[in-house]
């Protein structure tokens, strides 16, 4: 019987949100193709992330000191070695920055090439078509695996539905790799946080959000004083902070915060799922954009396509009218 | 330090997305072309290196005859010399494919350092460099933001979920993927343009290469977005949109 193995990342000994996500798909795709699931994370197997992953026929924990801490040397090596344990038909991992930065190079020392950030998949002519974006979610493009077997594949943030874990009377299989500490060439450090967090993004209930749009750091005024008029909380997409033009504690989006306010109220920016990721679970959606088909509106609520510069204005007048 | 980077023409970022006719890409007629964000932002990094410790900046692009444009700005802001390798049918190769004709076009090279973009902003792979690495048998760090020279290598900062760092020691040689955003870019100058002109451009021929168009992975076809959500389209003049937008956060959403 063919195999569908998902590989899962661990926060505190439990399976990340993406990656149940990750599982999730991993379900589907061996469900669709009538394989079996067989699920592998990092970390001891008598932890109590193992016994979540209700579903899965294989379980299997990679234990060894040297995959304590992330390395792409050690991780690619650990991989592989599962992998030709397994010989799945397809290995599927959450897109994180750490998928990122070795399933790359696993694929290649298996002589494959990784299908990264999958947002979908669907069954056509007797075979399976991987749904992925394309310029930054303005087009999305459909692919297939012309290799033979294994298939890698990263599942992008959201775009599976994790279930809710379940209990599983599969006991974990301790799987411990052959790592060389002199093939690890990389030393990483402590992770730490850059700044301490004045403004609290997250418990906002109001966001005016600012993106390239706004062209210029003089125009920033103009986002500030429509927010000012909302009671709203200013946030920024990355360019806007890399800019320098608004500090990095008010950029929304995977490398910044997670907010889910109230309203959300995105002025020139496109929708990269970067961002959306950070933002996608707020209740109203509000997009303001010069061009129709920018991403953004793919999830918005309300959408105003027009020039900012005459919108925003406009919006704030009205708001302050509206406000009395 | 001998230090490469890889630096990808893409269409422009405000580039109208239009289908081509065989539906498998974007129509290319009327399209701008510029240097890939994350490939600049590589290459500042490359040229900051080089000016505090000296050695030689190398670009190098794989595409048809009109990423020698690219390559000659590479060569205006201040990199010494290019290697293009070029092919009309790039989009025959998957990653691993164009990754094998880079690996192949500098093996000789022996450079300290290769940086690329983290992602391209068409393909948005995020991957070439990482197999370029693996293809080359050297040690890489993806999400990268700043480089500085260690006794033993070299010590980088990346970038993690969240708004978290770390860093992270290697020794060389190496590869990095540089993440946008971390430093100004510079503009080149009328005398850097100038002598840009003069700069060495070794132009490879891909099918010279011996690399195997064979790809593991096809894109079949692409299409545009579907809206996931009814978005409700707001209307009109400035004002009235603006208008009618006041009354559904009156009215719907509840928060004015
Ligand atoms: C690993 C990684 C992590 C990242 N982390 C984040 C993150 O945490 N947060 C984040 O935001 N991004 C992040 N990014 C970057 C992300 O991919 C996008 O590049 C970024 O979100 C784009 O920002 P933007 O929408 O403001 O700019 P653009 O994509 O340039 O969009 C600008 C928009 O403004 C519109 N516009 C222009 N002029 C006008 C006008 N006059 N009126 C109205 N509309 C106008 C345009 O139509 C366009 O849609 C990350 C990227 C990577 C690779
Ligand atoms: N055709 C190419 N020529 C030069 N560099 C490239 C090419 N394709 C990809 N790269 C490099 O690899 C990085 C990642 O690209 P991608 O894997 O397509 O997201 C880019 O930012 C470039 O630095």
């Amino acid at each position: 019987m063919s195999t569908v193995l998902v590989f899962l990342e661990a926060k505190s000994g439990v399976p990340t949100r993406i990656s149940l996500e990750a599982f999730a798909a991993a379900a589907q795709l061996a469900a669709s193709s009538g394989a079996q699931l067989a699920a592998a994370m990092v970390g001891s197997a008598s932890g109590p992330g193992f016994a979540l992953l209700g579903g899965a026929s294989q379980i299997f924990a990679l234990e060894h000191l040297l995959l304590e801490h992330y390395t792409a040397d050690g991780y690619t090596a650990a991989y592989a070695q599962l992998i030709a344990r397994v010989q799945p038909d397809y290995v599927l991992f959450p897109h994180t920055y750490e998928v990122r930065d070795f399933a790359p190079r696993l694929a290649t020392r298996l002589g494959r090439v990784l299908i990264s950030d999958v947002t979908g998949f669907q069954a056509s002519a007797g075979q399976i078509l991987f749904m992925r974006q394309l310029f930054q979610g303005k087009l999305n493009g459909h692919y297939h695996a012309a290799s033979p077997a294994p298939c890698l594949i990263s599942v992008q943030a959201g775009a599976f539905r994790a279930d809710a874990p379940a209990a599983t009377s599969v006991p974990a299989a301790t799987f411990a790799p052959e790592l060389e500490a002199s093939a690890i060439r990389t030393q990483p450090g402590e992770p730490f946080r850059a700044a301490a967090q004045t403004v609290d993004l997250a418990s906002a209930p109001l966001l005016v959000s600012v993106g390239r749009g706004i062209k210029d750091e003089a125009n920033i005024p103009l986002v500030q004083e429509l927010a000012t008029a909302l009671g709203a909380e200013l946030a920024a997409s990355r360019p806007i902070c890399d800019a320098g033009w608004l500090p990095m504690e008010r950029q929304v989006g995977s490398s910044g915060q997670t907010v889910a306010p109230k309203l959300y109220l995105a002025v020139g920016i496109s929708g990269a799922i970067q961002h959306l990721v950070g933002m996608k679970g707020s209740q109203c959606v509000v997009a303001i954009n010069k061009d129709e088909n920018a991403p953004i509106f793919e999830i918005a609520d309300y959408g105003i396509v027009g020039d900012l510069f005459e919108v925003v204005p406009a919006l704030t007048a009205a708001v302050r009218k509206a406000k009395g | 330090m001998k230090i490469i980077v890889a630096i990808k023409q893409v269409p422009e970022r405000d580039a109208r997305i239009r289908i081509d006719s065989a539906g498998k890409w974007i129509a290319l007629e009327d399209i701008e072309f510029r240097m890939n964000e994350s490939d600049a932002y590589a290459l500042e990094e490359a040229l900051l290196l080089r000016e505090a410790h000296g050695g030689e900046v190398v670009v190098l692009s794989a595409g048809p005859e009109r990423v020698g444009q690219t390559i000659r700005e590479a060569l205006a802001k201040g990199a010494d010399r290019g290697i293009h390798i070029v092919s009309d049918a790039l989009s025959g190769y998957d990653a691993l494919g164009v990754a094998s004709l880079m690996a192949a076009a500098i093996r000789d090279e022996a450079a300290d350092l290769i940086l690329t973009g983290l992602q391209s902003d068409d393909l948005g792979l995020g991957q070439t460099g990482v197999i370029l690495a693996e293809l080359l048998g050297i040690c890489h760090a993806s999400l990268i933001l700043k480089i500085e020279k260690s006794d033993s290598g070299i010590r980088v900062l990346r970038e993690l979920e969240d708004g978290w760092f770390q860093h992270i020691d290697m020794s060389t040689p190496a590869l990095l993927t540089i993440q946008s955003g971390n430093t100004k870019l510079r503009y080149a100058t009328l005398m850097g343009i100038k002598k840009a002109k003069t700069k060495d451009l070794r132009v490879v021929e891909a099918a010279a290469l011996g690399v195997s168009a064979t790809p593991c992975v096809l894109l079949d076809s692409v299409a545009l977005p579907s809206r996931q959500k009814t978005t409700q389209m707001l209307t009109g003049t400035p004002a009235e949109a603006a208008a009618k937008l006041v009354e559904k956060l009156q009215q719907e959403v509840r928060v004015l």
